[in-house]
């Protein structure tokens, strides 16, 4: 009996040590920040917490230099940013990028880490020509994009930490080994535990198709009962995990900034949902264009296993922190880099992320439907695009965005094509209805496909917003 | 009334304490000579098993229906076993480290209700077929078992509500969507995983009310347990154990429960409808959770909008600012 009853105690306590393994040691602090008694919570292990705060220090800023003096430009060979400051304001930036990335000693580190000793104006070594890059892309987030970072803004040292490469960044994952084109095992994506998914079984790429492509992250539908949200739960799972690498690279719970119970709902949401949603955007602008086209700049040892570019996502620069460096106003002290709101000193920044507002029109968008493999129009269809074309003279500021789209059924690139053609008799017709053609942009849409398999009627249209 | 003396019983232990052992026996005779004979194993007696249970292990009867359903259920079992171990590079250690998180998936939502290639979703659809009629067969088995001893057929009963789910989650529902990829993986994460996702693409699956049935009786049945099973466990000292006993000739430990329960709560089930409750508590969870599942994106598309619509969910003082959704905003990039 002894025998049985110690069998049962060493069982107890194994079982009891397995189940508290996977547990976070307390103290758990909770932070209420909702209405009462909802749930509205942060949770927040104050011991862990010490350490993100203690790497989330920013660095003492360097004295301000004297903006007297020749410029940059006139002084240095091949300027090609930041040539209008003056060139004491110039070496402080230099110095403080150094600090910032390349702080080591040794005959590849500090300023030789870009630069050519011999030759400081010399291009040939590619990090020179990439930090050149970023000096551009630090100031566009500045200055176009303080829907997200507001007026703390960023600097190298956001990201860099005193690393050339940021401690966070993204690769295209590589194939695995027998997925799809083999007989069995095919992963779907997805069930590895991947780090970026917080060793979840969720889809462990959720970088590639939002913050390079924009493949739609809402799945919820907005009414109560079907109206056509076609959304599936495997696409769920992709929404989720680009969730759980927001929310782990950030350190908040999901109620950051939604409200669990709905949480496509913007009347409940905590307002820094809105700033996370510029935050997408923000980063996948910066992926597609300031990092994917340095692919030929960068050498072959900093690519990924696929053989692309280092990429950017939310841990990059918030590296366990509600804001990156817990809000410390860094970017204040380099209005250059468009820090502090200042107007941007070059006039190389990129063009700004959103169009200018058009004027409002006032027009309804329209709809137009087709048979099934077919982009002739109907009757119905033509009927439509009259009564479209008349509004729209009726306007002449309005200018309209057709997009065509293809069902399920049938291959992808005779459907792509299809859907071309249907774009192309919508504006023929508007043409023909005597819209002149500079107000008919073709725009091809994120995704042409319907959601759901086979012929979906609602599928095979063409859209026409008006702009 | 006696006074229950307080001691330290053998009843009150984890494993059986006293096993008592006898010849062992076959049971009734069946019906026909060749069904008592054929494929019938043991029965012999296991020291340890009687530790939780009764000592004798067997006679097992296999029959027809036994030997079809285990061989379903091994190719199915096979099939997912052998694409887990082949997306893990056939790696026998990998396999193990990652069991939790390997799975066997549905095909991708965009190929319908079609046949898919192999390693696209086929094999979950073999595994599915096999699954079904593995559980099918082995209802049958039940039912027919039941029968031959004369029995009720509660158990088979019970057993079909949760093949009902089972088909719901993996048949029913995905030819209802128009898709095979809103079925559910087979795999352990996988399934959670699935499971989160599916509540979130639906608007909150707590606010299904068939969800929220589901709810109460896997809780109720849970409760139900716990309750009769501390009943009986505080009435052996005087036979309670021996409940059918019980159920025919009420005796004093029956007497002594039910004063217990009207006692404290005022009202008592008898020995008999204890169990109809427990029965048709467990049988109702998956019967109204299969309900819930069904209804989900085929009838209601946002559970949550559902719920405020008919007054379910209340609206709580608004505390943060006003928060526009930024895609409606003109200029602004999709």
């Amino acid at each position: 009996m002894i025998r049985v009853r110690l069998a049962s105690i060493v069982l107890a306590a194994a079982a009891v040590g397995t189940l508290l393994a996977g547990c976070e040691r307390p103290p758990i602090d909770n932070v209420q920040v909702g209405f009462r008694g909802v749930g509205m919570e942060q949770n927040y292990n104050p011991r862990l917490m010490a350490a993100v705060i203690e790497a989330n220090q920013p660095p003492a800023p360097l004295e301000p230099a004297s903006a007297d003096g020749p410029k940059a430009s006139a002084v240095y060979q091949n300027v090609k940013v930041l040539g209008d400051l003056s060139v004491g304001q110039f070496t402080r930036t230099m110095v403080a990028m150094t600090n910032w990335v390349a702080p080591k000693e040794g005959p590849e580190a500090g300023c030789l880490y870009c630069h050519n000793p011999a030759n400081f104006a010399d291009d040939s070594k590619y990090t020179k020509i990439v930090s050149r890059r970023m000096v551009q892309m630090t100031q566009n987030i500045n200055v176009n994009w303080k829907q997200h970072v507001a007026d703390t803004g960023v600097t190298c040292y956001t990201c860099h930490r005193g690393q050339p490469v940021p401690a966070n960044v993204w690769f295209d994952p590589a194939p695995l080994k027998h997925d799809v084109t083999g007989m069995l095992g095919d992963r779907a994506l997805q069930n590895s535990p991947a780090a970026s998914v917080k060793l979840a079984s969720l889809p462990y790429d959720p970088f590639g198709p939002y913050l390079a492509g924009d493949k739609p992250i809402r799945v919820q539908g907005d009414t109560a009962l079907p109206t056509g949200n076609r959304a599936s739960t495997k696409q769920t799972e992709f929404t989720y995990s680009l969730m759980v690498h927001m929310s782990d690279s950030l350190g908040v719970n999901c109620t950051y900034c939604h409200n669990s119970r709905s949480w496509q709902d913007w009347e409940q949401s905590p307002p820094q949902r809105a700033t996370a949603w510029y935050g997408i955007r923000m980063a996948r602008q910066l992926n597609n264009e300031y990092m994917t086209p340095l692919t030929g700049t960068f050498p072959a040892n900093r690519l990924g296993p696929t053989g692309d570019v280092p990429k950017l996502n939310c841990a990059t620069c918030h590296q366990g922190a509600y804001k990156p460096l817990f809000g410390a106003p860094m970017a204040k002290d380099h209005p250059e880099l468009g820090g502090g709101g200042a107007a941007l000193p070059t006039a190389a920044a990129p063009a700004a992320p959103a169009p200018a507002p058009a004027a409002t029109t006032g027009l309804a968008p329209a709809t137009v439907f087709f048979a099934v493999g077919s982009s002739a129009l109907t009757d119905e269809g033509s009927k439509v695009l009259v009564g479209l074309a008349s509004s729209l003279k009726a306007s002449a500021d309005a200018k309209v965005a057709i997009s065509g789209f293809h069902s399920a059924a049938g291959s992808l690139a005779q459907n792509q094509e299809l859907a071309k053609q249907r774009a192309f008799a919508v504006r023929d017709a508007l043409k023909a209805a005597g819209i002149p053609e500079d107000r008919l942009v073709l725009e091809k849409p994120m995704q042409t496909e319907a959601n759901v398999s086979g012929e979906d009627p609602r599928s095979r249209r063409v859209d026409v917003a008006v702009r | 009334m006696a006074q229950y003396q307080p001691f330290s019983p053998p009843y009150q232990n984890l494993f059986t304490q006293v096993q008592v052992t006898g010849p062992l026996h076959d049971g009734p005779p069946l019906s026909t000579e060749r069904e008592t004979a054929d494929r019938q194993f043991g029965p012999v007696s296991s020291w340890w098993l009687g530790l939780l249970g009764n000592a004798q292990i067997g006679p097992i009867y296999l029959g027809t229906l036994g030997v079809l359903s285990l061989i379903c259920g091994v190719v199915a079992f096979q099939i997912i076993g052998w694409n887990m171990l082949a997306s893990v590079n056939y790696s026998p250690i990998e396999m193990l480290k990652q069991l939790p998180w390997l799975a066997l998936e549905p095909p991708a939502p965009g190929n319908g209700l079609k046949i898919p290639p192999l390693n696209q979703g086929g094999w979950w659809l073999m595994t599915g077929f096999f699954l079904t009629a593995s559980m099918l067969l082995w209802w049958a088995r039940m039912y027919r078992r039941a029968r031959e001893l004369g029995m009720g057929t509660h158990v088979a009963w019970a057993f079909a509500a949760a093949i009902w789910l089972y088909l719901v989650l993996g048949f029913f529902r995905p030819i209802l969507m128009g898709s095979w990829g809103e079925a559910v993986p087979f795999g352990i994460f996988p399934h959670l995983d699935w499971t989160a996702a599916f509540s979130i693409r639906y608007g909150n699956l707590f606010y299904n009310p068939f969800h929220m049935l589901s709810i109460v009786f896997l809780y109720g049945s849970t409760l139900l347990f716990a309750m009769h099973g501390a009943t009986i466990l505080a009435v052996t000292p005087y036979g309670g154990e021996r409940e059918i006993e019980q159920i025919v000739d009420r005796g004093t430990a029956s007497e002594r429960a039910a004063l217990f329960w009207r006692w404290t709560m005022g009202f008592n089930a008898t020995m008999e409808s204890i169990h109809r409750w427990a029965w048709w508590f467990a049988v109702l969870c998956p019967l109204t959770g299969g309900i819930g599942i069904l209804l989900t994106g085929t009838v209601v598309d946002n559970w949550f909008l559902w719920a405020v619509k008919h007054g379910v969910a209340p609206a709580y003082p608004a505390v943060y600012p006003p928060v526009i959704d930024p895609s409606t905003l003109m200029g602004v990039k999709p």
